[in-house]
């Protein structure tokens, strides 16, 4: 029974993730950043695998039903996860205590086969919590019509009824369970019996990431020579336009006067001339180079349908996971981008002056976007993505910075089959010399 | 890492050398002796070299060795021995002092202060000194009271120290059992609430739990990392490259070629030899190129596939025979001798570029049990270099020939190592570095060291 992975993998039985903590913990932006990552970075499920997120709050006796909230994450298909709501109608016996129900959740693990991993987030710092509230809670429907002082004072009591029944983890009586406890959005971590891989990159991710307000600016080189000619890859400078664009990047990042600006390029020619622009210290990555397209390294698309036009098709099929021969795939070019990734989330404003493929692979990570949306991400030269994190996502502006560049997007074409011609195969293809 | 991931450019500034921390980093462990304190900053200080962060390890037990030529007993420790404390106190200064030598003058990025530093004022002082010198001050404390692990520390390390040759095993455990109660009273573990606005990790119980304080920049991230991903669970790991591959015997590199006969035929040994070997729970782990794949299909057993395993990329010189590289590309050859580890070939890679790839198959490695790594000769060159703390210099030259699978068993402080000679012949792969490697040799100077090949 051989195992044939494109990667490794990563744990062999599912994993329940419990997050715990009264309201207003971060639960929910905890959980859905997580899901994104591991939505992100491929966390396969072969079989049965399937990963539960559960945000688990205890219930008020003499609260409504509805503010029992089970927040479950499973996979479909083996592809990826997905968020899904459930709510329940439980009733409390108001002898039940929280670890009481925990153990209920330890049980139904168990029964199923899965590994549990507690995430918990305990903050007492009043500025996060109300923080927190005034920009998740308040835009709930339940708060819609009110003043926002008021809701904030509403929202507090209910905390308070919470509190005395919550009890948080415990060093000793739980110290059988899997966990990490997260202090004060982050400052400290409590961990306990990491059982796996995937464990041990959760504890990993979420020691990483922090909710300082910061933007990340996503953007391509300038338009480059071998741009102009149509001609994939390859290493070349910056065209006449691209020059221009390196200029008119410098005045914008002046003009948005960013407080500690990192900038990062790849190790390619036409990123650094970018940077060379702006006239600020920047870091060159490898892992930011653009995917390697092997064999079809700076070939047109229709010398490529000429060469290799079975190739050609197949990647039509499967862009996200076809590997050019001698080359890499968008999925490997994300796998070789996660540490990018860790460290964009441990930073705050940078600046990504980086390559097509490359930078769908980024911004899927941010928006959440799918491993078959992901490849047809429009990512056009001369124009700068503004990313900010906003309650549970990213709000993206886009600027344009009306300097003219050609069209580097080839959308999938209607006729993907191998037998096709060759002007089913480049009609999508954009203009060029 | 250095050059390879990452480079600090600021304008006009051509040093390629990264800056993974803008200040040097001093890591302070924290514990009483036998808790693996020098496990831990040994361990620590090789995987930082090996991602190619300057790191240096300074265990103030040495200096007092050095300076208390013979070891009596306890007693040296007790806490009202004056003149034990004040000799304890200077040696601390001198390692403080070499520390400030090593970050501030030698180019050093990290320095591991190894030492009990039990009570809060010791560990005050050191932040002191930290501040006065602006280096960053990251604790790593080890908290164990199982006497189980202590009893095992004691035999695999401290038995074997200079400080106990002259004594039996019952008289040597007797007095270290000792020693460590000199330190008990006066211990003040990191606190969460004294000391929250330290940076540390608490590592509890050999890993069962951490508490992490105020990680502050990307390398006390890493370090942090890596430190919940180790364990010291009895093990071995396997290294050893594919069978002898059509392209090794016509002295080409790289490419993806398939196994020749004699390749074959070690891999049907290479099945047999682990099955004898009786282990428990073996993972095999290829690459994603045929003659590994082909290999690890003869044992029989699951397999993953690892695509950070697949060898070096020369580049332009793939599917070449060093002469043909000589011929076409005589200058590249040349700087290739001269610096190896840094050396990249032209789309392709370079020694530090593969080092950067391996780090999370390194990684997985040390959370792992028993495994065996079937990969190409570079690869297991940077492997080998990273388990035997081998420098970059060391590394591209490392003698990992064909046929041969190396054992490799975690003891002490460092790794045994044994090499089974599968005895199913292959040819040799293995290139010395040439004696002239200046651009301007000869052909014949070039290939001088070239293996046979058909």
């Amino acid at each position: 029974d051989i195992i044939q992975t494109s990667r490794p993998q990563f744990t062999n039985s599912p994993t329940m993730i419990v997050m715990v903590g009264l309201p207003a913990r971060g639960k929910t932006y905890i959980s859905r950043k997580l899901t994104r990552y591991l939505n992100w970075i491929g966390v396969q499920t072969q079989g049965e695998c399937i990963l539960y997120i559960f945000i688990y709050l205890y219930r008020d006796y003499s609260k409504e039903p509805k503010d029992c909230i089970y927040t479950g994450t499973c996979t479909n298909n083996l592809s990826s996860f997905k968020l899904w709501y459930v709510t329940h109608n439980v009733v409390f016996d108001a002898t039940n205590t929280t670890r009481e129900r925990r153990g209920v959740i330890i049980s139904f693990a168990k029964e199923k086969g899965y590994k549990v991993f507690f995430i918990e987030s305990i903050c007492d710092d009043p500025e996060i919590i109300e923080a927190n509230i005034m920009e998740v809670k308040l835009s709930s429907p339940d708060y819609e019509d009110c003043d926002k002082e008021e809701a904030l004072d509403d929202f507090v009591k209910r905390i308070e009824c919470y509190k005395t029944n919550y009890v948080s983890l415990d060093e000793e009586k739980d110290r059988h369970l899997s966990y990490i406890k997260i202090f004060n959005v982050g400052s400290r971590y409590l961990v306990n019996r990491v059982q796996d891989h995937i464990q041990s990159r959760i504890v990993y991710y979420l020691m990483n990431i922090h909710v300082t307000p910061r933007s990340i600016y996503l953007s391509r080189h300038g338009e480059s020579e071998l741009n102009l000619l149509g001609r994939i890859g390859g290493d070349s400078g910056l065209s006449t336009q691209g020059k221009k664009y390196a200029s008119a990047l410098a005045e914008f990042i002046r003009n948005q006067a960013i407080k500690d600006l990192k900038v990062w390029t790849s190790h390619m020619k036409r990123t650094i001339q970018t940077a060379e622009a702006l006239g600020v210290a920047y870091e060159q990555w490898k892992a930011l180079n653009e995917i390697d397209a092997g064999m079809c390294e700076e070939m047109t698309y229709e010398k490529i349908q000429e060469n290799y036009p079975e190739e050609f098709a197949m990647r039509d099929q499967d862009k996200y996971r076809y590997r050019y021969p001698k080359g890499e795939s968008y999925e490997d070019l994300v796998h070789r981008l996660e540490p990018v990734i860790m460290e964009l989330e441990r930073q705050e404003n940078v600046l990504v002056i980086c390559h097509q493929a490359v930078m769908r692979c980024l911004l899927a990570y941010f928006l959440d976007k799918s491993a078959d949306e992901l490849p047809y991400l429009k990512c056009p030269l001369h124009t700068v993505l503004k990313l900010t994190p906003v309650a549970y996502g990213c709000k993206v502006e886009s600027f344009y910075l009306n300097i003219k560049a050609v069209n580097t997007h080839r959308e999938r074409p209607a006729n993907v089959d191998v037998t096709r011609g060759p002007e089913e195969a480049l009609r999508t293809v954009p203009d060029h010399f | 890492m250095r050059g390879a991931g990452r480079s600090n450019h600021t304008r006009g500034d051509p040093d390629r050398t990264v800056c993974m921390t803008n200040c040097p980093t001093l890591i302070v462990t924290v514990g009483l002796p036998a808790r693996g304190k020098t496990y831990i900053s040994k361990k620590l200080t090789r995987y930082l070299n090996w991602i190619g962060v300057p790191t240096k390890e300074f265990n103030v037990g040495q200096y007092r060795r050095e300076c208390v030529k013979i070891y009596k007993s306890f007693e040296f420790f007790r806490p009202d021995n004056e003149e034990g404390l004040k000799i304890r106190k200077e040696c601390a200064s001198a390692a403080l002092n070499d520390v400030r030598q090593y970050l501030t003058e030698e180019g050093g990025q990290v320095a591991v202060f190894d030492a009990t530093n039990t009570t809060r004022e010791r560990r005050e002082t050191i932040n002191r000194f930290a501040e006065q010198n602006g280096f960053k001050v990251f604790f790593v404390e080890s908290v164990c009271e199982d006497p189980d692990v202590i009893a095992e520390n004691i035999v695999q390390v401290k038995l074997g120290s200079p400080d106990y040759t002259h004594c039996n095993t019952e008289q040597a455990v007797e007095d270290f059992m000792k020693r460590i109660k000199c330190y008990e009273n006066s211990y003040q573990p990191l606190d969460e609430v004294l000391d929250r606005d330290l940076s540390f990790i608490k590592i509890i119980d050999v890993g069962r739990r951490y508490l992490v304080n105020r990680v502050q920049d990307h390398i006390q991230s890493r370090i942090v990392y890596y430190l919940m991903n180790i364990h010291i669970t009895p093990r071995s790991i396997y290294l050893c490259r594919h069978g002898e591959s059509d392209l090794n015997v016509k002295g080409r590199i790289g490419g993806d070629s398939g196994l020749t006969f004699r390749g074959k035929e070690f891999a049907h040994y290479l099945g047999q030899f682990i099955h004898a070997q009786g282990i428990s729970d073996l993972k095999v782990w290829t690459s994603q190129m045929k003659r590994t794949i082909q290999t690890a299909e003869a044992l029989g057993v699951p397999y993953e596939q690892w695509k950070a395993l697949n060898e070096i990329d020369a580049g332009v010189c793939e599917e070449l025979m060093y002469e043909e590289i000589q011929q076409r590309y005589p200058l590249e050859f040349a700087l290739r001798d001269q610096d190896k580890y840094r050396y990249r070939y032209p789309k392709g890679e370079s020694y530090e570029d593969l080092v950067q790839r391996l780090e999370p198959v390194i990684m997985e490695l040390e959370r792992q049990e028993n495994v065996l790594v079937i990969c190409h000769q570079a690869v297991m060159r940077c492997l080998l270099a990273y388990f035997l703390d081998k420098s970059a210099e060391e590394l591209p030259y490392l003698k990992c020939p064909l046929h041969t699978v190396l054992k490799l068993t975690p003891v002490a402080y460092g790794c045994k190592v044994e090499s089974i000679y599968l005895n199913v012949d292959a040819v040799n792969t293995h290139r010395e570095r040439p004696e002239n490697v200046n651009v301007h040799r000869s052909a014949a100077d070039a290939l001088q060291t070239v293996p046979a090949h058909l």
